[in-house]
């Protein structure tokens, strides 16, 4: 092994980047021999996601870095784990593809700046954008992968069509597991035609009593809408930072109260026949709107996608994700001075928690539990720095979860504790 | 064929036959348990009509709680289960063994909850796939993985393989489909899994369940997603003068940047059966035939139906038909749904291979299936899912004539393996079954085969349900792959078929 050793010596002595998956297997193998746990990071961008691990290493993915390979007429690119985000989504553009689930770049929340994170890291937290509820997240765009498990054994799944059940589709397993079951060394996404062009179309001064009805009306319509959100204007906070109005500072957008903003995409002539369509069908042709065409309205739904309107926050920030019937019901029920927006078309709720306590964020995924939703801490603050459950979980779910744990990673030294104390 | 090996006979639970039988009627409606081996007949095969063999038992549990305590009662007795659904499936998955209970859900025949503000149908897994779309088609919804034998196969199934369809490329298979499940695991353990929200949180235990092929659990309750018909769909029938021409238009039609609804290719050998069979109108003198589907908004639908136009007479088509009617759409579809039992007219006996290829690799795959027909002196007929690459080789040949069947399947393992290696894998919607088991170890090693054993025995500590399926048994990875049918004579001779 000593003449191994060099991927280990690194800029922190507590961080190891292996340089190719060899290289993982080795550390992880090493590690599961000495029964030491390790802390598995992409670059680290969301790693503050889930709860806080005191590991005594932590095995960086960043240096797994690159395209594989790049097939635009068979819709997928494979990836080293660690590769960027970003440069993904330059190389699709190229060929006018893109990751159509929408990675949500978290640096805004977290930093204040743009920080898109790796591969793995979407893979591993499968948090995505505005457009999921019509063409999935990213759990339904992996074909295949590569990855160490907890043995230091190096296993794959899955493939690069879209049509495969060789097996079981493992690819959508590891997804959202937060790096507690393998550490990945390469993903294989299915990519898909970028829209040509884009439209948003907002209605303004709607309040949350009506809103969420526009929303699932838009979305119930085949007119394709792709994006269905509301920005209410209400309550008003003078200790949150949530601030709409300086989020989007665009030349075709009134600023006279909430947002409800519907978005459209694919070719221009498609797009100003189902907008019309949509205004008949909605019946707002009285009502206060704005239209903004492409530029704006991909400026737009970036801002949305990535959390811009929290960058400068101090408060804690938590997503509910609950069937999009409770949502205005929910929303009657949570406390009165949490600033929030409506995303999926009702189906997320991004909340920030001002001055929030333990005992209340319980007391609100109880709410959540109750209308058969879930809610997760995304974003700690100094006021509440620490959550027992971060993810919300019932018994049956976890004594499950904690048996697959145990098939990829019997001593527990991957990630143990980020999901879940015991898993 | 007749020597696959299954898991070994456990001589104390078929001795034991009475007590077992006797207490599972304690557990449910005695009425409800078979055990004459008149009632087991028609329960020894599935839609893989090839092996047959008979349960020890049937059973017919009613609710969750049946189903429940059924299970823990095997789980405690040591006895093996086989759930089944409707029994369409062509790879195996649901034969029985003969010292198992086998657990049919065919009494879950009930949709629970129709909910259109969610945009979601709770039903209970018996239900069949078509009758999802018919109780939403009313207020212009439907249900979109469509597995050909949809009017037959039952949702539960659907999810335990992980069912597609001719239009898996832009819809996705039943995984992307499906928001939550209740399910049953083998020590009686209840769990509702996601519900009507997306991306249920923890561990992505629904995307392991489907597709699991019966190995991990029972399926007791499904919600899936329902969507908006679209404005209009419109098909196009063209022909080619070769087969690679028209997979350059396959892969022209993608790149350019359009997601065809449905893109199937067959062969000259295919478009003359079905053609012969249902009289489609299609273009007999061509080598290869796309049916191109486009469905949305209309103004999109016109405007990428002429760019496939053009796409298509740059690969020079040698004739273009675009549907000015669903009904003349349909008669399009008819031909191609139409393959198995055209094919069963042409040869006492076929067989059905379902690989997967990436796309710019059909005329290679074709070619090398066209070099093993001659070398086996076996006719075989294509046809292709060109839009997620899943490929169906038909072979036909006469299973009374010993040598041919011997031949049928080297040849059919042969092209199984030809996929993988062009970067494909072994099945893309049949499931792996006892059909695929053994050639499970040409896409994955062992690392990669016992993670999946672990993760069974994770859920399943004893390996009691649905055992023998999917893992390789025999360590030589060499048998069969493929459906076989006798004589046209399938399980389901009327079910549409891929």
């Amino acid at each position: 092994m000593e003449e191994k050793q060099n991927f280990l010596t690194s800029r922190d002595s507590n961080l190891l980047y292996p340089e190719n998956e060899k290289e993982v297997s080795e550390i992880i193998k090493k590690f599961y021999k000495s029964n030491i746990p390790l802390e598995i990071i992409g670059s680290g961008s969301k790693r503050k996601i889930g709860k806080p691990l005191q590991c005594g290493k932590i095995l960086s993915l960043s240096k797994l870095d690159g395209i594989v390979e790049y097939q635009p007429e068979e819709l997928y690119i494979k990836v080293k784990a660690g590769t960027k985000i970003d440069k993904i989504e330059n190389e699709l553009k190229k060929n006018k593809q893109q990751l159509v689930f929408e990675p949500i770049d978290f640096g805004y929340l977290f930093t204040g700046k743009s920080n898109c994170g790796t591969a793995a890291g979407q893979v591993a937290c499968n948090i995505s954008g505005p457009r999921r509820f019509k063409v999935g997240s990213t759990r339904d765009h992996i074909l295949g992968f590569r990855a160490v498990n907890g043995r230091g054994d190096i296993i794959k799944s899955g493939g690069t069509v879209v049509k495969n059940v060789t097996g079981y589709d493992l690819s959508k397993l590891i997804c959202n597991s937060f790096g507690t079951l393998a550490a990945l060394t390469e993903i294989t996404f299915k990519v898909l035609p970028a829209p040509e062009d884009s439209k948003t179309l907002v209605i303004h001064n709607l309040g949350i009593e009506s809103a969420p009805e526009y929303l699932e009306k838009a979305i119930s319509s085949s007119n394709e809408v792709s994006g269905a959100s509301f920005l209410p204007v209400d309550p008003v906070c003078k200790k949150c930072k949530m601030n709409i109005k300086n989020t989007f500072k665009l030349n075709d957008l009134k600023y006279t109260g909430s947002l409800t903003a519907l978005r459209l995409e694919g070719s221009k002539k498609s797009i100003e026949k189902r907008v019309e369509n949509l205004k008949r069908e909605l019946k707002i042709q009285k009502l206060d709107t704005s239209e903004l065409e492409t530029l704006q309205s991909e400026i737009f739904w970036k801002k949305i996608q990535n959390l811009e309107f929290f960058s400068s926050t101090k408060n804690n920030i938590f997503r509910i994700v609950i069937p999009p019937s409770e949502c205005i019901n929910l929303i009657y029920e949570l406390p009165l001075n949490f600033k929030y927006f409506l995303d999926w078309g009702g189906a997320v709720i991004w909340m920030e928690g001002c001055e929030i306590s333990e005992q209340k964020f319980e007391s609100i995924r109880k709410k959540v539990v109750k209308h058969k939703g879930y809610v997760s801490m995304i974003k700690y603050s100094d006021h509440l720095p620490y959550v027992e459950d971060v993810f919300t979980i019932d018994s049956v779910r976890f004594n499950i979860s904690q048996n697959i744990k145990k098939s990829f990673d019997p001593k527990r030294i991957l990630n143990p504790g980020k999901m879940y104390t015991g898993i | 064929m007749t020597n696959l090996r299954m898991p070994k006979i456990d001589r104390k639970v078929i001795s034991k036959k009475d007590i077992i039988v006797k207490n599972l009627k304690k557990i449910i409606n005695p009425e409800h348990v078979l055990d004459h081996q008149d009632e087991l007949k028609p329960f020894e095969t599935d839609g893989l009509s090839a092996y047959k063999q008979k349960p020890l038992i049937v059973v017919f549990p009613e609710n969750t709680k049946e189903v429940s305590k059924i299970l823990a009662y095997c789980n405690e007795e040591r006895i093996k289960v086989v759930p089944r659904g409707a029994g369409t499936g062509l790879s195996g998955g649901a034969l029985p063994l003969a010292d198992c209970v086998l657990m049919s859900l065919g009494k879950f025949n009930k949709i629970l909850e129709i909910d259109y503000k969610n945009r979601c149908v709770v039903a209970q897994p018996g239900v069949t796939n078509l009758s999802i779309t018919k109780v939403v088609q009313n207020k212009n919804f439907y249900y979109a993985p469509d597995p050909s034998s949809q009017i037959a196969c039952s949702i539960g199934g659907n999810v335990a393989e992980n069912s597609g369809g001719v239009h898996s490329l832009k819809y996705g298979t039943t995984t992307n489909n499906l928001l939550g499940v209740e399910v049953v695991f083998m020590d009686g353990t209840i769990s509702k899994l996601g519900g009507k929200t997306f991306d249920s949180e923890g561990y992505d235990l629904i995307g392991l369940i489907t597709g699991s092929e019966g190995l991990l659990c029972v399926i007791t309750e499904v919600t899936v997603k329902i969507l908006k018909k679209p404005q209009v769909i419109k098909a196009a029938l063209i022909g080619f003068p070769t087969i690679e021409d028209g997979g350059n238009c396959v892969s022209q039609i993608i790149s350019s940047g359009i997601i065809p609804a449905g893109m199937e290719m067959m062969d000259k050998e295919l478009i003359h059966a079905t053609d012969n069979f249902v009289k489609a109108g299609y273009p007999r003198d061509a080598e290869s035939m796309l049916i191109v589907e486009l469905d949305g908004a209309e103004i999109d639908v016109l405007e990428l139906m002429e760019r496939v136009n053009k796409i298509a007479k740059a690969n020079k088509a040698t004739s273009i038909k675009i549907s000015k009617s669903d009904k003349e759409r349909l008669k399009f579809w008819a031909g191609r749904k139409a393959a198995f039992p055209a094919c069963g007219d042409m040869a006492p006996d076929y067989y059905c291979m379902d690989g997967t290829i990436p796309r710019r690799k059909l005329a290679e795959v074709l070619k090398e299936i066209k070099r093993l027909s001659k070398k086996y002196n076996l006719p075989v007929a294509n046809a292709f899912h060109a839009g997620d690459g899943n490929l169906h080789p038909l072979i036909m040949y006469d299973s009374n004539d010993k040598e041919a069947l011997a031949k049928t399947e080297k040849f059919g393992e042969e092209i199984l393996k030809y996929c993988v290696k062009v970067g494909g894998v072994l099945t893309g919607e049949h499931g792996v079954g006892i059909e695929k088991r053994e050639l499970m170890c040409e896409m994955f090693n062992n690392n990669d085969i016992q993670q999946q054993i672990k993760i069974k025995k994770a859920l399943d500590v004893s390996s009691l349900l649905n055992p023998g399926k999917v893992y390789p048994i025999l360590h030589k990875c060499a048998e069969e792959g493929r459906v076989h049918i006798h004589g046209g004579k399938t399980k389901f001779p009327n079910i549409p078929r891929f």
